[in-house]
């Protein structure tokens, strides 16, 4: 877990790489090409043209057989704490969360259940005043200066994915002292509906989400399905072969949403977890300083 | 001249006497005039109810919906509920001015106004929750600005509104001859402004030959256009809910459902809103036993209509038990709701039937016991639909109990004093019952106690006014 110190780093890191627009190695070398931010299509959301002009189709593929709920490490899922202090995720939000499936034959699985970027997305379909919407690149976002809390959103996502502030939600203080995006939603309002945003302006500059990075067993890929690549931060992988070879599916397949998150079956197996050895750690938010008059609630 | 010499022949024929309705005016005309001690003490009362629902509501504006039972995996609550209840209510009027009218039904001329009043009262009071539950109420008006006509939650704003606008127009109407009637009437013992008031609202209203055809005809076409919005109100608040993926809204028969649902608890309310006010206003002899009892057959229609949706409902979804279905059932009929389950079932389905099934039972006291049963039956109907539809786990997680925070009961609370409110305030301006119509197309009723097995069958009457003839002739 980090401390109030490297979470700033982390901040003052990311806005300088917001600001400058200067990608890292990772999957942008892959792709070939690192956009700057700030391109922005009217209120449809940032879209950022490859220097062939074609549109990025984010996409997240996560292989359970590496994920293990990080029973290995012995903390909590790093996922959701590397989420949670990317973006001062208020509590009770899990927007990556790490959920424990039953498996057929006894024991669990564990899924680890990020926005799932829906291109048929029921909750942009219901919006009254299209505060969530899908960008061009096919990221659903929300607009939380234009929400009006009334939670239709969070009615019709099929995947338990959309959070609402109920009181005023607890965040650093640092998080005041940044600039509202709908792609990267600080500070938070109390009233409005938050969920994972897919990183996809970190994605634009060349990073990771911050789930992927905070993997310490490097389950979670992150590509482009318009270029068919896709990496972990330690692997660049052909994207469909990937895909295929593997057996991925979607959740929820059978109700059309044609979610971006695609799975590899699994329990762990590659990093040595026996299904039966259930139970994660539970998830912690670090700060102790929070907003004033900030509460806390349970989901 | 000869035409409105011929009509009061054939009233008189009918047994209209001048004396007879003399009394009906007075009567009716009674509560516009004289105010009561007690009446202020309920309105009284009725404020304290409001204010304090407000402070709880301006308490929820301070801190946000977390006063509230609801949470992230029970979304809507005693709010949405509450909406879809009241909205619900507001059909009674539709069903008795509307398409009983349509079908040239006579027996509940007497009760039209107060079933176009709780239409329009409901729609008031009811169209508030949707406001009550947003997150930011503030930015309401971005319904407007950036309004997508693709949102169901849009669509109830349409629908709605609408209904409220045609539902108020076709209230007004058959108001216009009483309006006239208060002017003429009321003397000194009125205040001033209601005076002024009504010869305002009555429009000049002469009741001349021409007059009476351009009422006729408007109140025709406000009689078939106002059935299709009501049934388009019900239908997409259904849609709320059924346009999401979770397994008990998934259901094509959701639309006609909330529609049967809806005009169920409006009978309920509609009987429950006469029999208080027939006793305040002392209007028994225009309000009588026949009125209950044919009401209280539609209550019992309506009662076995919903247990065919219920049965087409749960039979289909229970047969294949698809993912999530196994859960809902468990929740709904075995566990967590099913005291509130059964009590639908039995106290709002069967019950009804009952009590108009046994001849014993299908008097006034026996139908006002019934409609009291439905109406806690429908809301508790409202509360399973919202609340188990939302407490089907998504993923792996512990379903989520909900009960209504306090704060909600006490919005809820005001909502019910509003609507009191309004409806009591309303009875001292507006005749509550229409004497024209019940002149025009009722006579004098025998006193119900002369005939006390007498079927629900519309009084026979001889065709007074020529230019509405076709729909009385039909009648004879």
């Amino acid at each position: 877990m980090a401390s109030m110190r490297g979470l700033r780093e982390v901040v003052a890191r990311r806005r300088f790489l917001k600001l400058t627009g200067l990608g890292g190695a990772g999957l942008a070398a892959a792709a070939g090409a690192a956009v700057p931010l700030g391109r922005l299509l009217g209120r449809s959301g940032t879209a950022r043209a490859a220097s062939d002009k074609r549109l990025r189709r984010w996409a997240m593929v996560i292989d359970l057989r590496k994920c293990d709920g990080c029973q290995s490490v012995g903390k909590a899922p790093q996922c959701t704490e590397a989420c949670i202090e990317g973006h001062y995720v208020p509590e009770p939000m899990q927007w990556i969360q790490v959920y424990e499936f039953p498996l057929e034959g006894g024991g669990t699985q564990f899924i680890p259940a990020p926005c799932q970027q829906c291109q048929n997305s029921p909750c942009t379909n219901v919006c009254p005043v299209g505060a969530t919407f899908q960008t061009p690149e096919g990221v659903v976002l929300i607009d939380q200066n234009r929400c009006i809390g009334c939670r239709i959103c969070m009615a019709a996502c099929p995947y338990d994915r959309r959070f609402f502030n109920w009181g005023t939600p607890p965040q650093p203080p640092e998080a005041w002292a940044m600039k509202y995006m709908p792609e990267h939603q600080t500070p938070a309002q109390r009233g409005t509906v938050m969920k994972c945003d897919f990183c996809a302006d970190m994605a634009g500059a060349g990073r990771l989400p911050y789930c992927a990075q905070g993997c310490p067993n490097h389950a979670i890929y992150y590509g482009d399905l318009e270029e068919g690549v896709a990496t972990n931060g330690k692997e660049v992988v052909d994207l469909f072969r990937f895909l295929s070879e593997n057996a991925a599916y979607r959740l929820k397949e059978e109700l059309g949403t044609k979610p971006r998150v695609f799975y590899i079956p699994g329990y762990g197996q590659s990093v040595g977890r026996d299904p039966r050895q259930t139970g994660r750690k539970a998830t912690v938010w670090p700060w102790k300083k929070v907003t004033k008059g900030a509460e806390t609630w349970t989901r | 001249m000869d035409a409105v010499r011929e009509r009061a022949e054939a009233h008189e024929a009918a047994g209209v006497t001048p004396a007879w309705r003399e009394r009906l005016e007075g009567r009716v005309l009674a509560p516009l005039s004289r105010t009561s001690r007690v009446y202020y003490a309920w309105i009284g009362f009725l404020l304290v109810v409001l204010a304090w629902a407000v402070a709880t509501y301006v308490h929820q504006l301070q801190r946000g919906l977390i006063v509230t039972g609801m949470r992230d995996r029970i979304s809507w609550g005693m709010y949405i509920l509450t909406f879809v209840f009241v909205i619900g209510i507001s059909h009674a009027g539709t069903l008795l001015s509307a398409i009983l009218r349509v079908f040239k039904a006579r027996w509940q001329l007497s009760i039209t106004r107060m079933a176009e009043f709780i239409t329009v009262v409901a729609l008031m009071v009811g169209g508030l929750f949707p406001l009550i539950d947003l997150g930011r109420p503030d930015r309401v008006l971005n319904l407007i600005f950036y309004g997508r006509w693709q949102s169901p939650l849009l669509w109830d704003v349409f629908a709605v509104t609408t209904y409220l606008t045609g539902s108020t127009l076709y209230l007004y109407l058959p108001l216009v001859p009483d309006f006239a009637l208060c002017r003429d009437r009321l003397g000194k013992e009125a205040p001033r402004w209601k005076r002024w008031f009504f010869s305002v609202a009555a429009a000049g209203w002469r009741g001349t030959p021409r007059q009476r055809k351009a009422l006729e005809r408007a109140m025709n076409v406000m009689m078939i256009v106002i059935i299709p919005v009501a049934v388009s109100v019900h239908t997409v608040i259904s849609w709320i809910f059924a346009m999401t993926l979770r397994a008990p809204f998934n259901s094509t028969v959701f639309g006609a459902y909330f529609v049967a649902g809806a005009i169920f608890s409006g009978v309920a309310a509609i009987i429950l809103l006469m029999a208080v006010l027939r006793r305040l206003l002392h209007l028994e002899e225009y309000i009588s036993g026949t009125q209950f009892k044919s009401l209280g057959l539609v209550l019992a229609g309506m009662a076995l209509v919903m247990v065919y949706f219920n049965l087409s409902e749960y039979v289909t979804t229970g047969y294949k038990m698809e993912a999530g279905v196994p859960f809902h059932f468990h929740d709904l009929m075995v566990s967590y709701l099913a005291p509130l389950f059964w009590f639908y079932v039995l106290g709002g389905l069967l019950a009804p039937v009952l009590i108009m099934a046994f001849p014993k039972t299908r008097n006034v006291r026996g139908v006002v016991v019934a409609a009291a049963l439905v109406l806690v039956a429908m809301w508790i109907e409202r509360y399973l639909i919202v609340v188990s539809g939302f407490r089907v786990p998504l993923m792996e997680y512990q379903a989520r109990p909900y009960a209504p925070s306090l704060t909600e009961w006490s919005v809820f609370g005001g909502a019910f004093a509003l609507f009191a409110l309004i409806i009591s305030v309303f009875a001292k301006v507006f005749p509550m019952v229409s004497v024209w119509e019940v002149v025009e197309h009722r006579g004098p009723e025998p006193a119900p106690e002369a005939v006390p097995e007498r079927r629900v069958i519309p009084v026979p009457l001889p065709a007074p006014v020529p230019e509405t003839g076709a729909a009385e002739v039909s009648e004879s």
